[in-house]
């Protein structure tokens, strides 16, 4: 029998606030332990929750940018369980009226575009954290730190709407890319700053109804999710072949062995028995609010990357990587306001200011050529003063240094050479070296027309201007 | 719509709630019949009115994203009932 795979994502985000959702306490990470921390995120009694505005603001943006209605009214409600980073006893989210409904994104893998559904986006305080300390004497208890209690998340629940890991991968890459743009999230998943829980169900190709599904927690990379995925697709597929069945239960990736575990005596604890919280009053959103809003997102990657193609005339592929980041997006656009044309920009920002990234580990906001000097830098190429080659060389030095190029051309004598008396020189010279060479041009083997170029090239240090060689080797080798 | 004793458990479990035999007897009893007076409610037509959430007709209360000082560890683990460093400190739970 052939198995489908059905999945759907459940993706946390948590927002670049500056306080928690429901307490004015920071958010910042890596405090000392418990150290943001007050009467309403410790669950104190009698403490009340007040809702930060910014929060509905970002899960607006979030909202109209994967294509969602935004809810005239939605309602925070408690879900009830009990863990020891959960000091209430629930956690405040929302259930039968989210913020957001019915979006959707459309995502590609391998050439094939698709539309995934995305049947809500809701807001929800995060849990604190249990921390397993090696300090002495503790043994085997556990350490709780709530700074992280109260922390502003978007809960993002897809449809069951990817049909394989590579399916789910690109979705979520493309979410990540989204609320990254929109500057609502860090996107630092390891931090788990963007955390991913996936459904997972398998059913014969062609059946009608969905199999039992296991929800896998605790993927916190694109690799691991792919990873997971697969293995758990792997797994239930041998599953019902061996006459097995499927239970729905919550499984653990382990990223060191990449298979996925039961976490078992959670079952009951699914009853979450949700209902709306008294403490928080219905949230109302005018059009009004929801039209500021729209007018204030920025340009999204999906957008940025048609006008790419469209308007500036790059390819594909140019646009792709171009747009992969809103910083690097910025960083092209800058350059090209200073020089603009398109395809030369394009290819020193995928080229030699990418490389030079991935070398230093720097990001493209701490990049030491800047714009002006990049611009700076094709404008030399474009007077004839120096050539693309000895360009290159001039950019390491403005990335070491972070000179302008003409102070490093001028300091280095780099001025490109295209006076012919001179080229002619050297021309002459390796020419009378190299007879051996003249003798099977002129026999018709024309391939060693590139010795004699680079030879020349080499000569003059790179510095001689390689259409003038060209010339003049040509009508030299002829005559 | 009857309560069961099943019921009482199950929710006594979840609260994490240990009775012994009398007390879910009784309280299955008194359940019961605090949700026979609500039913009461289904005697109306709610067809086309908005489930109320809340009493009060109040929307949107919000306060502006600005960080405020916190109480400090010391205050926020005073009730702690044990405590490590600036941890809470309690027994390990095993996932």
């Amino acid at each position: 029998m052939k198995f489908q795979a059905v999945i759907g994502l459940e993706v946390h985000v948590q927002l670049l606030t500056n306080s928690k959702i429901f307490c004015g306490c920071s958010t910042k990470f890596g405090a000392a332990p418990n150290s943001q921390t007050c009467p309403v995120c410790l669950g104190l009694p009698g403490a009340l929750p007040v809702l930060n505005k910014k929060v509905v603001e970002y899960a607006i943006r979030a909202g109209l940018a994967t294509n969602h209605s935004i809810a005239p009214r939605s309602v925070f409600a408690r879900k009830n369980y009990f863990y020891p980073d959960l000091p209430k006893g629930y956690q405040i989210s929302q259930y039968e009226l989210p913020i957001c409904i019915n979006g959707h994104l459309d995502i590609e893998v391998e050439g094939e575009a698709k539309r995934i559904g995305i049947t809500r986006i809701h807001m929800e305080e995060d849990a604190g954290k249990l921390v397993h300390a090696d300090i002495p004497g503790v043994g085997d208890d556990s350490c709780v730190d709530l700074n992280r209690a109260c922390t502003p998340l978007l809960e993002v629940v897809s449809e069951p709407d990817l049909r394989s890991a590579d399916e789910a991968v690109a979705y979520l890459k493309k979410l990540h890319q989204i609320v990254v743009y929109l500057g609502i999230c860090d996107g630092n998943m390891e931090e788990g700053s963007f955390r991913c829980d996936a459904n997972v169900s398998v059913m014969p190709v062609g059946s009608a109804t969905f199999g039992t599904r296991a929800e896998i927690k605790n993927v916190n990379s694109f690799k691991f999710v792919k990873q997971a995925i697969e293995y758990e697709i792997e797994r239930q597929i041998e599953l019902i072949e061996e006459g097995g069945k499927v239970v729905q239960e919550t499984r653990l990736f382990d990223p060191n062995s990449g298979t996925t575990r039961s976490m078992r005596g959670k079952e009951e604890a699914h009853d979450y028995r949700y209902f709306p919280d008294p403490d928080l009053v219905p949230l109302v959103i005018s059009d009004d609010w929801v039209e500021d809003v729209r007018l204030s997102l920025p340009e999204l990657p999906a957008a940025r990357l048609q006008r790419y193609q469209a308007e500036l005339g790059l390819p594909f592929y140019d646009a792709e990587v171009l747009t992969a980041t809103r910083e690097l997006a910025d960083y092209f656009e800058a350059c090209l306001s200073r020089y603009p044309q398109a395809k030369p920009v394009a290819n020193w920002v995928m080229g030699e200011v990418t490389r030079g990234l991935n070398d230093s580990g720097l990001a493209i906001t701490a990049c030491p050529v800047t714009p002006d000097l990049l611009a700076e830098l094709l404008k030399l190429i474009d007077t004839g003063t120096i050539s693309n080659k000895i360009a290159k060389t001039v950019f390491e030095e403005m990335w070491q240094t972070g000179k302008a190029p003409a102070a490093i051309v001028e300091e280095k004598g780099l001025v490109q050479v295209s006076d012919t008396g001179e080229i002619e020189r050297l021309i002459d010279e390796i020419l009378a070296a190299n007879q051996g060479q003249v003798e099977e041009f002129r026999g018709g083997k024309e391939k060693v027309f590139g010795f004699f170029v680079g030879q020349v090239m080499r000569a003059s240090k790179g510095k001689a201007n390689p259409a003038v060689v060209n010339d003049l080797l040509l009508t030299k080798l002829k005559g | 719509m009857k309560i069961t004793r099943a019921d009482v458990e199950h929710v006594a479990k979840l609260a994490r709630l240990e009775l012994t035999d009398e007390e879910a007897a009784t309280f299955t009893g008194q359940m019961d019949a605090i949700l026979a007076y609500v039913d009461k409610l289904n005697e109306l037509d709610t067809a086309g009115i908005v489930p109320t959430a809340h009493a009060v007709p109040m929307e949107n209360s919000f306060r502006e994203d600005v960080a405020t000082p916190s109480i400090g560890i010391d205050n926020a683990l005073a009730n702690a009932p044990s405590r490590v460093e600036g941890f809470f400190r309690v027994p390990k739970v095993i996932e």
